[in-house]
């Protein structure tokens, strides 16, 4: 039986980083993500945690020491948020086509200004294309099992491309949770010693990130995109293996009591929690045909497993936590309804932004979004999205 | 890179698009982008060698008589040596269609 103890969340990620054994660490404190590397580093000074931390002046520094860590061949991660985060920007984009595969956990919160510390997904909407796998864990479980199959799905061969994982600042970060830990035995056996393919080494020297003139550009581009969307191949094989071994199974889409629902809503993170209950609440006490897909691989995103779950729904409500801005549509929204166009059998699909800067996402709130899509569908209104819980 | 890089498929490349032969930015000619070329009067040459010293693209190579010779497959052309050459003996001289 597992060791089960309650611990903040963000200290959770810090022991899974430990049990994955890695061997360079280089990160700027920001909230809400300070308490994770705040504390391996104190695994490191205790001599708990075997690895190099690497204290910078600034998350650009902290990725581009990653990016020379991984290089070198060792087991990379950090950890940052929104601004720092967007400091990283530029750096960002040379991780993946550099194929290193570093695992990042974002403590989400959104982006200034005006300035806020609160959640959101704003941060993480604003690295979209920078190339990376993004995977959303929903409590504090969840966080520290992705954060130890991330190493594996990362270094697997057949990948090699980095990993953030997505957590909800403070909702998620800050939170005491029960978490079932495993044994370092158990972690040993699941996640094997990293082995580079091709890594900086004096006695057979390699240059890495190099120039791409138009004769080769386009082609890095081509293999750096097919390697993502074939990591989906490598990310679904771990997710069983690990719930063959511990008895916790993962996958890109989890519905929450979809089967013969009418209308489905669609959540990203910690608010999936509180739509459960609001399906809850739906189904056993107003009798409404709801159900829940809670989305946890946003990239590579899962274009046919949300058609074959969409087809034959009626309806479906996105909830987005970010705004891109006069778009067409909130990112994850846009996102699926790109998705369907071309398909025979799609819902309506209406956009909701909500939980902007942490404002909460109460349960009244998915009741009302899963009311509005059932409204709007039924008069197929055209629209790009709605705002809920903003003061008109 | 064995084969000519602007006809290989992107399947064809190493992982990362990384060069692991090293040196072979040698095979790449960049003397095709010149539209003057140096050339020497070579009984005006002393044997300085900043002409060697100076050029960025190490395109200057040394001949057996001790006077220096250029590498017309890298020589980008950009004058340097010309313009340093301490007896004006390196004329930048228009290259031909």
């Amino acid at each position: 039986m597992a060791k089960r103890i309650g611990i903040e969340v963000s200290l959770g990620i810090s022991e899974a980083v430990k049990l994955a054994n890695v061997d360079a660490i280089a990160a700027y404190p920001i909230t809400p993500q300070t308490h994770i590397v705040e504390h391996l580093s104190e695994l490191v000074a205790d001599g708990e945690l075997d690895a190099a931390f690497i204290p910078v002046e600034s998350e650009h520094s902290a990725m581009s020491v990653c990016a020379g860590t991984a290089a070198a061949g060792a087991r990379t991660y950090t950890a940052t948020s929104s601004q720092g985060l967007a400091l990283m920007n530029e750096i960002l984009f040379i991780i993946p086509a550099l194929r290193l595969p570093i695992v990042m956990t974002l403590a989400n919160r959104s982006l200034s200004g005006p300035i806020s510390i609160w959640n959101d997904h704003s941060d993480l909407m604003s690295v979209r294309d920078t190339g990376w796998i993004s995977l959303f864990a929903e409590n504090g479980q969840e966080a520290f099992d992705l954060t130890l199959q991330s190493f594996r799905i990362a270094e697997d061969r057949r990948v090699m491309l980095p990993i953030n994982v997505n957590i909800d600042g403070f909702t998620l970060s800050h939170v005491i949770e029960p978490h079932e830990f495993l044994s370092q035995e158990e972690v040993d056996a699941f996640l094997p010693p990293y082995e580079p393919i091709i890594q900086l080494n004096p006695d057979k020297p390699v240059s890495m990130g190099m120039v791409g003139i138009p004769e080769i550009y386009f082609e890095a581009k081509k293999a750096q995109d097919v390697a993502l969307i074939e990591s989906k191949k490598v990310i679904k094989e771990v997710f069983q293996d690990f719930g063959d071994r511990f008895g916790r199974y993962y996958d890109f889409i989890e519905p929450y009591r979809a089967e013969g629902a009418e209308v489905l809503l669609l959540t990203m993170g910690s608010i999936s929690e509180t739509a459960m209950e609001a399906i809850d609440l739906m189904r056993d006490q107003q009798g409404k045909k709801v159900g829940l897909l809670r989305l946890r691989l946003w990239r590579p995103f899962p274009n046919e497993e949300l058609r074959q779950l969409l087809s034959g729904v009626g309806a479906l409500g996105v909830v987005d936590r970010a705004v891109s801005y006069a778009g067409a549509g909130a990112p994850v929204a846009t996102e699926i309804r790109s998705a369907l166009y071309n398909c025979e059998s799609k819902p309506y699909i209406a956009s909701f932004i909500a939980g902007l800067g942490g404002r909460d996402v109460t349960i009244e709130d998915f009741v009302t979004m899963a009311d509005l899509t059932v409204e709007m569908a039924a008069k197929k209104e055209v629209h790009e999205y709605k705002m809920i819980g903003v003061r008109e | 890179m064995a084969r000519n890089f602007s006809e290989m498929s992107w399947k064809e490349f190493d992982i990362a698009f990384m060069v692991t032969n090293p040196g072979c930015s040698a095979e790449y000619r960049t003397g095709d982008w010149r539209s003057q070329k140096p050339v020497t009067d070579k009984s005006k040459c002393i044997k300085c060698g900043i002409c060697y010293l100076v050029c960025p693209d190490e395109a200057v190579m040394l001949a057996a008589d001790g006077t220096y010779d250029f590498d017309y497959e890298h020589c980008k052309g950009c004058g340097i040596c010309a313009t340093e050459c301490w007896t004006g003996c390196i004329s930048m001289v228009e290259e031909e269609e």
